[in-house]
């Protein structure tokens, strides 16, 4: 066999690579099951607890108020879950292991990408257990199949979108502690100074300025819109505006760091 | 035989830290060099630079013929990297990390297992091959990371520093790898702060000291560079080391004096009359010896007369360094 081994020709498959890293850093869940838990039980625990605790004070019932927040929730949830390619991508320069992936003959955007393409899974995982359980609480998708589809669609674009800046953060910070202050110091105002939880018109003045404003305020109007059967175009429209911007600013930033990184 | 590594004017600068100066060398194929120096000579800079992980700023350097600036991809399919601090996944098998690497040289899948369980059975590491690394000793995971830089059967191996922390068996145990695999054909570019490992192995030796080559040659041709013998002796009462070492530096050659590992003086003499002066010398001030004895010189004395300072005295501080971070 070792003549078929690694011939100097051999080409560079980006795909394959990509799926490599991908599966390498989803194994990682088996090593790690409370990863799963964070996955799954933590969001279903957020709906709960939102849904129950506020829903009365905020929209008169529960019932309603899940209506109402299902969407954010699950948007508010997507924010936080590229934390694992930013601390993963952290946690792998400093044990050395992108300088392992860097002396092979791989695809340079392969380390970066499996990493996404992970959280991807992720991502469509926390959208179908968020959902499900929404609709066995009660949901209801008032916008039909087409719009349920949509939002996924949304959501998923959404989640993959927010791990070009959080992987930026990743590569760029010196320690992992970092990584987790610089992520929520962004992150939390992000998702709560938006429409996720409340309607923005019971906001101070100052605070709706920012609301309205905030590119996650936007995404989960039109998953809003596209779940319940709202109005949709012109808040999709600025949704897909802001993810593009987001990833045409952070993508080249962090492909930038990851080179530029010692 | 033609040069696997050769570098040229080697310059790599951070900040105002000039990590090479102007670094040299060149490595026959099918041999073992030797890239000596303490902690931060530049050592693993020039690894680094020699396995495209870095850019010079000046100079070049060139691998299995490939420039490592303009070709870099086609220097990274033919070298395998085992770093100073070992680079294996620790939340995935032993198996599986060798298994990713198969996959990603582009092995297939069948392939790729059947690489890892050889190279798992190769480096006695088959019963913990499904074991997390995290779970590993220290000699099992360097053990496993030089495996992962053999996956694509690299003609050329760069392993930095790959003893240190070791247990002395562990490293006898991974000495004897490296020699399997160079009678195999591979070429191996080993750097190291411990003297002895670079006599016990290297074919030829460049000693580099704050980035710059200050010595260069076999381990004999080095030793015999610093020239002369050693005698050394060893007092039966501890107490009598001050006054045995004042007795040995009349007897010194050069500027470097007596110097003492606590039990034992050393002193590098250019005539070996020396050794029945010494005998008279101590017997007349009353000092008994456990030891005396003349000795070609070792590549610490080699380190001292071109650093002018021992190898060791510097590493203590950075492996504390090292081991808190």
């Amino acid at each position: 066999m070792s003549a078929a081994v690694l011939e100097p020709t051999g080409r560079v498959n980006v795909v394959s690579n990509t799926l490599t890293i991908a599966r390498r850093n989803l194994l990682h869940i088996k090593a790690n099951p409370e990863q799963l838990v964070e996955m799954s039980i933590q969001p279903l625990m957020f709906l709960v607890l939102f849904v129950y605790v506020f829903g009365g004070a905020i929209a008169g019932s529960s019932r309603e108020y899940l209506q109402f927040a299902l969407p954010g929730i699950l948007i508010q949830g997507l924010a936080f879950t590229p934390f694992t390619t930013a601390i993963g991508l952290n946690v792998d320069f400093q044990r050395g292991l992108i300088d392992r992936f860097r002396s092979l003959p791989i695809a340079r955007s392969a380390v970066i990408g499996g990493r996404i393409a992970a959280d991807g899974v992720r991502i469509v995982w926390s959208v179908l257990i968020m959902t499900g359980f929404g609709v066995l609480l009660g949901f209801r998708f008032g916008g039909g199949a087409a719009g349920a589809l949509g939002a996924f669609a949304l959501a998923v674009a959404f989640g993959l979108t927010m791990c070009w800046p959080m992987a930026f953060i990743g590569i760029t910070a010196r320690a992992t502690e970092s990584v987790n202050t610089w992520g929520f110091m962004i992150i939390l105002p992000l998702t709560f100074a938006s429409s996720a939880f409340a309607d923005p018109a019971s906001m101070p003045g100052w605070l709706q300025a920012f609301v309205n404003v905030n590119p996650v305020t936007h995404v989960i109007d039109a998953t809003r819109g596209l779940m319940l059967g709202g109005p949709v175009a012109d808040p999709l429209l600025r949704a897909v505006i802001w993810l593009a911007l987001i990833q045409g600013v952070f993508a080249p930033l962090a492909i930038a760091q990851y080179r530029r990184r010692v | 035989m033609s040069s696997a590594i050769e570098a040229e004017g080697l310059v790599k600068t951070f900040g105002s830290v000039r990590a090479l100066d102007g670094i040299d060398m060149v490595a026959r194929e099918e041999t073992v060099f030797g890239l000596l120096g303490p902690n931060g000579a530049g050592k693993t800079t020039a690894i680094r630079v020699l396995s495209t992980l870095l850019r010079p700023d000046e100079g070049r350097a060139s691998v299995g013929g490939y420039d490592v600036v303009r070709h870099p991809e086609r220097v990274r399919r033919l070298i395998g990297l085992t770093g100073q601090y070992a680079a294996v996944d620790e939340l995935l098998s032993g198996k599986e990390n060798l298994y990713m690497i198969g996959r990603l040289l582009g092995l297939s899948s069948r392939l790729a297992r059947a690489r890892a369980v050889e190279l798992l059975e190769a480096f006695d590491l088959s019963d913990a091959a499904a074991k997390l690394v995290k779970a590993y000793s220290g000699g099992m995971r360097r053990r496993l990371d030089l495996a992962a830089s053999l996956v694509g059967r690299p003609r050329l191996l760069y392993l930095d520093e790959p003893t240190t922390g070791l247990d002395p068996r562990s490293r006898l145990e991974l000495w004897g790898m490296i020699r399997a695999l160079v009678a195999d054909g591979a070429t191996v570019l080993l750097t190291t702060q411990y003297l002895e490992e670079a006599d016990q192995l290297a074919d030829e030796i460049v000693v580099i000291d704050h980035g710059k080559v200050i010595a260069a040659g076999t381990p004999a041709q080095l030793k015999t560079r610093v020239g002369g013998q050693v005698l050394q002796a060893q007092p039966a009462d501890p107490a009598d080391l001050e006054a045995t070492q004042r007795i040995m530096a009349e007897f010194a050659e050069g500027e470097d004096g007596t110097y003492t590992d606590g039990q034992m003086v050393m002193v590098r003499i250019a005539d070996r009359s020396a050794l029945g002066q010494a005998v008279r010398r101590l017997d007349e001030a009353g000092i008994v010896v456990e030891d005396l004895s003349l000795r070609r010189p070792s590549l610490d004395e080699v380190f001292l007369a071109v650093t002018g300072h021992l190898a060791e005295e510097r590493t203590q501080t950075d492996e504390t360094e090292r081991s808190r971070s």
